[in-house]
């Protein structure tokens, strides 16, 4: 709450943000590991998106694929001619491919959902700390109720109204989700409005939403950073629990989820790259993105500011 | 104090009302539960008696005030799969996911604590720095993933433990409990283990920042200076600080456990309520997903107003007034 | 007469990631029985770190490096960790600042003043709580058996602060140290305990080390003065002669600024410049920046000079006029 004492100006000229911005990188780069972390998710990121140029299979061209190549363990060469890295799965299709393809679904989910979350969040949180009052009062009793439950729960409430699908999938880890940023923006924000130049704002006939998003936004915005970060990574770690559970997404959509939960059936026959692998690149990604938000946030928190 | 718990209990009695609401009609409007419960090929007079039977031809505020009514007397619905009432039906399976809880709550706090406890009185050890390593695995690793983990290695690499279910149960006082056989204990450990690592992370981090915090805090200082043995001053001094923010946070977070308890009893195949609730999700079986969604918000209303009091017996400072 | 309490050479430094800093460089003096020395300086002068080094207190990186710290003719820095810690709080007793964080709030007076006592000497907790009573008693407190089932909170500041000053006496000490032990109450309940602390140190012959800041205090309590800059004693003498005729320019302006010593409605004179930071101290004498009669000689380390047992720290001491 009090991270934000430091910049007052509501938009600061450009070059400040410039400098801003290297000072960051300065020292972001302190830690190695957030570094590392960092050119990670950069890599995964790439690698998944543009997954369908490069990786030898479309996993999901169930023409592309040979019964015959079932079950092939890893670095073993199929009918394609090609080796097959890290096996193969029970309808032969190549697992980096699958796990590829899924986890670009994964990051379109937990960064769909992450956006959604915050846009909504930081409407209902900056819409309660500027009006006050019984909005304020009614909103935030609702978020807290929420918090006070697991998301996992929610999204599951969600997922028992609303069936299976990516757009459900989305739709209930942002119902799950956005309370976080509400509380996040809302704490931020009612410290900032008690400050003299959003009450001078309000004095000139200037528009409450013009207000709300153009002064009082920006200097919430670094705790909102850390906690998208982390939310993201959550989101996609929900989603994979949701469908290893059966109630995400279908298994005939590609997402780590899905995945892990088609090879769990084959562990106990010791197949166990069906369910291993993608569950270690979801691993990665998840625990890759909470540690650039860990560094984040300790290089945003003016405790730690040199 | 009095005030306080009649201002809170009103509150909680919204709280659930509200719930209720939402949960009733966000699970009644999806689906035809009829669909899946008859043989596509029954007549549509068989179809007539069944939705008749259900009450499902009456309008939606009638079934809710029909099911708050019959809530109000014990009894939640029949289960459509089962066709067995939901209240023996989640009594049932509500001893297996308690053990569960319970024993991984055991672990989490006799492992979490101590370690946390160490993390912070020697903050630039080795081991220290392993522990909150691991404590940040057992946060951000998801846990059905760790679950899958434990058991190709121990049951089907090791093959030293069962790789699921709920082993035999034997009688321990007027309870029948799996906790009171070994074949029990086998089936028990690694799922406890599975669902203990959230909450042990979760433990050690909070333990670790308290013990930092009071290691530099002026009463530890002036502990020191009467000569007191630093083994009395972390156990009589610091652990009563720390123990504050632990147990609220602790006890909020049981609640959790319960839901968490879902993926871990379904990588393990064990028999609780939080299989019963994916199943009848799966099986659109209506009366079990909403009482046990109603039921869990309850509990979550009870654990929460709990915890409030007991920070209050903790924390000699609070004092408990009327209202919010 | 061996000293209740003596140090010799006490030098205490910390690594910074620039380097050393010193915090106590080379501190000597000595307290006799029944005595009170006040241990006058700014903040940061190096004068709590003294206390704390006193009780073996210092965690790294900070470390006592050389000296001597005789409690009764024994020297604390060659004993064991083990024998150290039974030492404090029956040899060698210390009283802070903030009466409210120096006590646990969330146990009760009782409970924290019993394990006070049972640390040092084996008796059950009804004799120890029983202790504890008399202790709060002879610091007159009211009610002292009731106080004892009272938490921290329900107690005022001053309250606190005697619980806190009873608790140093338990074990009648040879030595207690008590830093700004009164700085953060009210003035008159100040001068309640300053009497109080006299009479008890009067009546059981413990030594008391005053830490301060607020030369007045001393003044008027201590029988002896010793005025820390930057970490080194630059006067040392009995308070009259220190108050009377201070000989260090820095003592002079310290009671200078002391507003009871003018007339009201005359400007208050200040010492010009900040307390300096210690890894960044100017060679020769740590005052020379701030000195009035500072020359080019300041520039070396500065002389003894003693008369009548008053040793000031100083190339230009002043005159006794």
């Amino acid at each position: 709450m009090a991270m934000i004492d430091h910049s007052t100006e509501a938009a600061p000229p450009p070059e400040t943000r410039a400098m801003r911005l290297r000072n960051f990188w300065a020292d972001y780069r302190q830690s190695w590991v957030a570094v590392a972390a960092l050119i990670v998710i950069a890599a995964l990121l790439l690698g998944s998106f543009f997954s369908p140029f490069w990786v030898p299979q479309n996993p999901y061209d169930l023409a592309g694929l040979d019964w015959l190549d079932a079950f092939l363990p890893p670095g073993t060469v199929g009918s394609g001619g090609y080796a097959h890295l890290l096996g193969t799965d029970n309808a032969g299709r190549d697992m980096l491919s699958a796990i590829l393809y899924g986890l670009r679904t994964s990051f379109l989910i937990g960064l769909t959902a992450g956006v959604l979350a915050l846009a909504i969040g930081i409407t209902v949180g900056l819409t309660a700390a500027y009006f006050g009052g019984r909005i304020e009062a009614l909103l935030m009793r609702v978020v807290d109720l929420q918090l006070s439950m697991p998301a996992i729960l929610l999204a599951l409430v969600m997922v028992a109204m609303l069936g299976q699908g990516i757009a459900q999938i989305i739709f209930a880890l942002v119902v799950a989700q956005y309370a976080y940023f509400a509380r996040t923006t809302h704490g931020a924000a009612s410290v900032e409005r008690r400050k003299d130049y959003i009450e001078a704002a309000r004095s000139t006939p200037l528009p409450t939403s013009r207000i709300m998003f153009k002064h009082l936004l920006p200097n919430v915005l670094p705790p909102l950073i850390v906690v998208a970060t982390v939310q993201v990574a959550s989101a996609i770690s929900l989603e994979a629990t949701l469908s290893f559970l059966g109630v995400g997404l279908p298994l005939t959509e590609p997402s780590l989820g899905t995945l892990i939960s088609n090879g769990f059936k084959y562990i106990h026959a010791g197949r166990y790259w069906l369910s291993i692998y993608p569950g270690i690149f979801l691993m990665i990604t998840v625990v890759a993105i909470n540690l650039v938000g860990d560094q984040v946030r300790k290089v945003l928190d003016p405790r730690n500011s040199r | 104090m009095f005030g306080y718990l009649v201002g809170r209990l009103s509150q909680a009695v919204v709280v659930v009302f509200v719930m209720s609401v939402i949960v009733f009609v966000g699970v009644y409007a999806i689906g035809n539960p009829i669909d899946v419960m008859i043989d596509p090929g029954a007549t549509a007079e068989i179809r007539e008696n069944l939705i008749r039977q259900y009450g499902l031809d009456q309008p939606l505020w009638r079934q809710y005030f029909t099911f708050v009514g019959n809530v109000f007397q014990g009894d939640l619905g029949r289960s459509m799969v089962y066709n067995i009432s939901v209240t023996s039906l989640v009594f049932s399976r509500l001893p297996a996911t308690l053990e569960l809880v319970l024993v991984s709550v055991t672990i989490a706090a006799v492992i979490g604590i101590p370690a946390g406890l160490y993390a912070g009185y020697r903050p630039n050890s080795i081991a220290a720095k392993l522990i909150m390593a691991l404590s940040v695995l057992g946060f951000s690793v998801p846990t059905f993933w760790i679950g899958m983990l434990l058991i190709m290695a121990f049951a089907v690499e090791l093959g030293w433990l069962p790789s699921g279910g709920r082993g035999e149960v034997g009688n321990f006082l007027w309870f029948q409990t799996s906790l009171a056989t070994t074949n029990g204990w086998s089936h028990v450990i690694l799922p406890a283990i599975n669902l203990s690592l959230f909450k042990l992370g979760l433990l050690i981090r909070l333990t670790r920042a308290g013990m930092v915090e009071a290691m530099g805090a002026e009463y530890v200082r002036f502990a020191r200076a009467q000569g007191l043995p630093d083994r009395q001053i972390v156990f009589s001094h610091i652990l009563r600080n720390i123990s504050i923010p632990v147990v609220t946070v602790f006890g909020l977070e049981l609640g959790s456990t319960l839901a968490f308890a879902v993926v871990t009893e379904t990588v393990f195949n064990w028999p609780g309520i939080g299989k019963l609730i994916i199943d009848s999700i799966l099986q659109l079986d209506r009366p079990v997903m909403v009482s046990y969604l109603v039921m869990v918000v309850i509990l979550f209303v009870i654990i929460n107003l709990t915890v409030d009091l007991i920070y209050a017996r903790l924390d000699p400072r609070v004092r408990l007034k009327g209202g919010s | 007469m061996t000293a209740a309490l003596e140090l010799k050479g006490l030098t205490t430094r910390f690594q910074t990631r620039t380097g050393h800093v010193t915090a106590v460089n080379d501190v000597s003096f000595a307290v006799q029985k029944g005595r009170i020395l006040g241990l006058v300086g700014e903040s940061g002068s190096g004068k709590s770190v003294t206390g704390f080094s006193i009780l073996g207190l210092i965690a790294p990186p900070g470390e006592v490096c050389a000296g001597e710290v005789l409690v009764d003719g024994v020297d604390l820095r060659q004993l064991r960790e083990e024998e150290m810690r039974k030492m404090r709080g029956r040899k060698v007793a210390m009283v802070f600042q903030d009466p409210m964080m120096t006590l646990n709030p969330v146990l009760r007076v009782g409970d924290q003043m019993a394990m006070a006592v049972r640390v040092h000497r084996a008796m059950s907790k009804p004799a120890a709580f029983e202790e504890a009573r008399k202790a709060l008693d002879a610091v007159g407190i009211p009610a002292a058996a009731e106080r004892l089932r009272a938490y921290p909170h329900q107690l005022s500041g001053g309250m606190r602060q005697r619980v806190a000053i009873a608790m140093a006496l338990l074990h009648s000490p040879s030595v207690i140290i008590a830093d700004e032990a009164t700085t953060a109450l009210d003035v008159s309940i100040q001068g309640q305990i300053l009497a109080e602390v006299r009479k008890l140190c009067d009546q059981t012959g413990t030594a008391i080390v005053w830490i301060t800041h607020d030369l007045a205090v001393v003044s008027s309590l201590a029988d002896d003065i010793c005025v820390m800059y930057a970490g080194r004693i630059v006067e040392r003498g009995t308070a009259q002669q220190v108050i009377d005729y201070p000989r260090h320019p820095y003592t002079r302006g310290l009671l200078d600024s002391i507003p009871a010593r003018h007339a009201p409605g005359t400007p208050l004179p200040q010492i010009p410049g900040s307390t300096p930071q210690l890894s960044r101290l100017p060679t020769g004498c740590p005052f020379r920046p701030r000195c009035p009669k500072a020359s080019d000689i300041c520039a070396t380390p500065p002389p003894t000079h003693a008369i009548d047992g008053q040793t000031v720290l100083c190339h230009h001491p002043l005159e006794r006029s």
